[in-house]
């Protein structure tokens, strides 16, 4: 009884430290993110994204796809002729541009993010698959990197495309599916150090399974180099997604998508500027965003690169 | 040298199998070809018919082999929307897209060299500021966004470029620049960094101590020893410029491969997607290995084995 007891508050301390570690990390991240002005403001811009991607149906003010022929062309409010019921205006069907944009972000980060973990995905494995045992499997996989990264991805997309009907799912594998080279040849260079370090090697020679040693050791030191390919890697995604829409090869209508947006705005360029506008503000904003917040997380995480800049900056 | 060259030829031939293949597996996924070719009405036997005399009923492995040999005789069969064969359609918009692709490396390297310099010349200062914060704006703007706005400026409000096609040297401005821009963003960063790495190296402090001017300095001691990163970077900003070509080739309407490919793939014209794809990846690969050549030419000292 008594012991149980014991063992009771010895946990509740446990869980006092590992709270406080917890909360000392997390207060010490702020602190480092605020002594960077381009990550807070980057850090900033990303929380906002997410939150309209996530409360997209609620912060619309109007139905995205309503058409209202009452209302087309309208001006942004500030203009002669705008109103605040449509505060950027509205296109040639009459559909309000903010609540657009709203909505589009959804398309924009599901398939910035999903492709990106599809892509991490098969990154991660092929790399650590060719840096573990090497030989010639590491040959054979390191090849085929070679070829993927000897022609550009949007080759593959286009023929891809081509072929299927573009929808969110084709999109998400498709681009997961061409940008896993990069991870593949950074996780291979990691697990090709990380394995002759004396720790895995020790641990080689009491027997440790080989998929244990790659989820103990080998992992967790190339999270971070990870997180920040990846931060960078859905700033390219979303302005290729933005770019295949436009082309007519991203999401179909109804769907909207900030890229078909510009398509439709190009239309109307020489009289109605804002249709083609702020849809690339609003790329532009998010991409912008998210470059930022990676490269803070490249200055925080990775301490190669920040002493190769300091050393470069002599 | 020698060795090196060979090699390099002999790694190219894994790349252009791996491409034919996935070219071929997608097509063949794409499914039966009969139904687009025969009127509505054929019947079941006409369809069976062609399939035959097509080969398309033979097993894959044939079907890919068979492929292979039309690709190696430049047969990529037919476009079914120019109604011509789909190689000589594609090389004939070469030009275009070579003239769109020079003038904007042109404007890249005209932009990103001067700019690259001064900052890394004012580290910190307000303009080294500015300049770094453009190249970053210039990363997160998308392309075809950049070439919607200089339309919105220069061709619309102010009428003198014309908006799109192709034609005289103004038709170039709009699209080169765009393009260029792209390129000079990323290029001004690394030639920055380049020329901040060769400041601070120790000869430069013995050539800037033994009194030489500061104009030679920068542009015979730092400059030239910083062009050795930036022509790798050039080679590497190739394949951003194809997939930036495709794109801005569609904003101005540019009679070029890139619009042609991007038409072919919204229309379905799989024999023309398939001859677009084999000649820039060629191009591409042609490239590639060439900035590979004058990268080791310019620095002897990276050995060749």
């Amino acid at each position: 009884m008594q012991a149980n007891a014991e063992s009771k508050s010895e946990l509740n301390i446990n869980d006092k430290i590992a709270k406080s570690k917890n909360q000392s990390t997390t207060i010490r991240g702020l602190k480092l993110l605020l002594q960077s002005k381009t990550g807070t403001i980057g850090f900033i811009i990303v929380i906002c994204v997410v939150l309209v991607a996530i409360f997209a149906g609620v912060l619309a003010p109007h139905d995205p796809a309503l058409n209202n022929l009452t209302a087309t062309l309208k001006p942004p409010a500030w203009l002669d002729g705008g109103s605040w019921n449509y505060v950027l205006g509205t296109d040639n069907l009459g559909r309000d541009v903010l609540s657009r944009i709203i909505v589009g972000t959804r398309v924009s980060l599901l398939v910035g993010v999903f492709s990106v973990v599809l892509a991490g995905l098969i990154g991660l494995i092929i790399g650590i698959v060719a840096g573990y045992y090497g030989g010639i499997v590491d040959n054979i996989l390191m090849r085929l990197v070679d070829s993927f990264l000897a022609i550009p991805s949007i080759l593959f997309i286009l023929v891809v495309l081509a072929v299927f009907e573009p929808s969110l799912l084709v999109l998400i594998i498709v681009i997961g599916l061409t940008n896993w080279v990069t991870y593949a040849r950074i996780v291979r260079g990691e697990v090709l150090s990380i394995k002759e370090r004396e720790y895995v090697k020790a641990s080689k020679s009491i027997g440790t399974k080989s998929s244990e040693i790659m989820l103990v050791h080998v992992l967790p030191n190339i999270v971070s180099s990870f997180i920040v390919i990846s931060a960078l890697s859905v700033a390219t995604t979303i302005i290729l997604e933005a770019s295949l829409s436009f082309l007519g090869l991203g999401i179909q209508p109804p769907d909207v998508s900030w890229g078909a947006m510009l398509t439709d705005g190009r239309n109307y360029l020489a009289t109605n500027w804002w249709l083609a506008t702020f849809p690339g503000l609003a790329i532009t904003i998010t991409v912008l965003g998210i470059i930022f917040l990676g490269d803070w997380l490249r200055d925080v995480l990775d301490p190669k690169t920040q002493v190769n800049q300091k050393g470069g900056a002599k | 040298m020698r060795k090196y060259l060979i090699r390099r030829l002999l790694q190219i031939i894994p790349v252009i199998f791996i491409i034919t293949f996935v070219v071929f597996v997608l097509v063949y996924m794409a499914g039966d070809p009969v139904a687009l070719m025969l009127p509505e009405d054929a019947s079941e036997a006409d369809r069976e018919a062609l399939r035959a005399a097509l080969g398309l009923n033979d097993p894959f492995i044939v079907q890919y082999f068979r492929f292979l040999l039309d690709l190696g005789q430049g047969n990529f069969g037919t476009s079914f929307r120019y109604n011509q064969d789909a190689l000589p359609l594609v090389l004939e918009r070469l030009p275009a897209t070579f003239e769109l692709a020079v003038a904007s490396m042109v404007v890249a390297i005209m932009m990103s060299i001067p700019l690259g310099i001064y900052s890394a010349r004012k580290r910190n200062s307000f303009v080294d500021l500015f300049i770094t914060g453009g190249s970053v704006l210039g990363k997160a703007m998308p392309n075809f966004w950049l070439g919607i706005i200089l339309i919105l400026l220069f061709a619309v409000n102010i009428q003198f470029f014309p908006v799109s096609g192709r034609g005289s040297l103004l038709h170039l401005v709009l699209p080169a620049i765009t393009l260029g821009t792209g390129v000079a963003a990323e290029m001004t960063r690394l030639i920055r960094s380049s020329m901040l790495e060769i400041l601070g190296q120790d000869y430069m402090r013995t050539a800037k101590s033994k009194g030489v001017n500061n104009g030679r300095l920068i542009y015979k001691h730092a400059f030239r020893n910083s062009l050795i990163p930036v022509v790798t970077i050039m080679g590497l900003q190739v394949s951003q410029l194809v997939s930036g070509a495709l794109i801005t080739e569609s904003v101005f309407a540019w009679p070029g491969l890139g619009q042609l490919l991007v038409q072919a793939v919204n229309g379905r014209d799989m024999a023309v997607v398939q001859a677009s794809v084999f000649v820039i990846a060629i191009l591409v690969i042609v490239i590639n290995l060439l900035t590979d050549i004058v990268y080791r030419l310019l620095d002897p000292r990276i050995n060749y084995s």
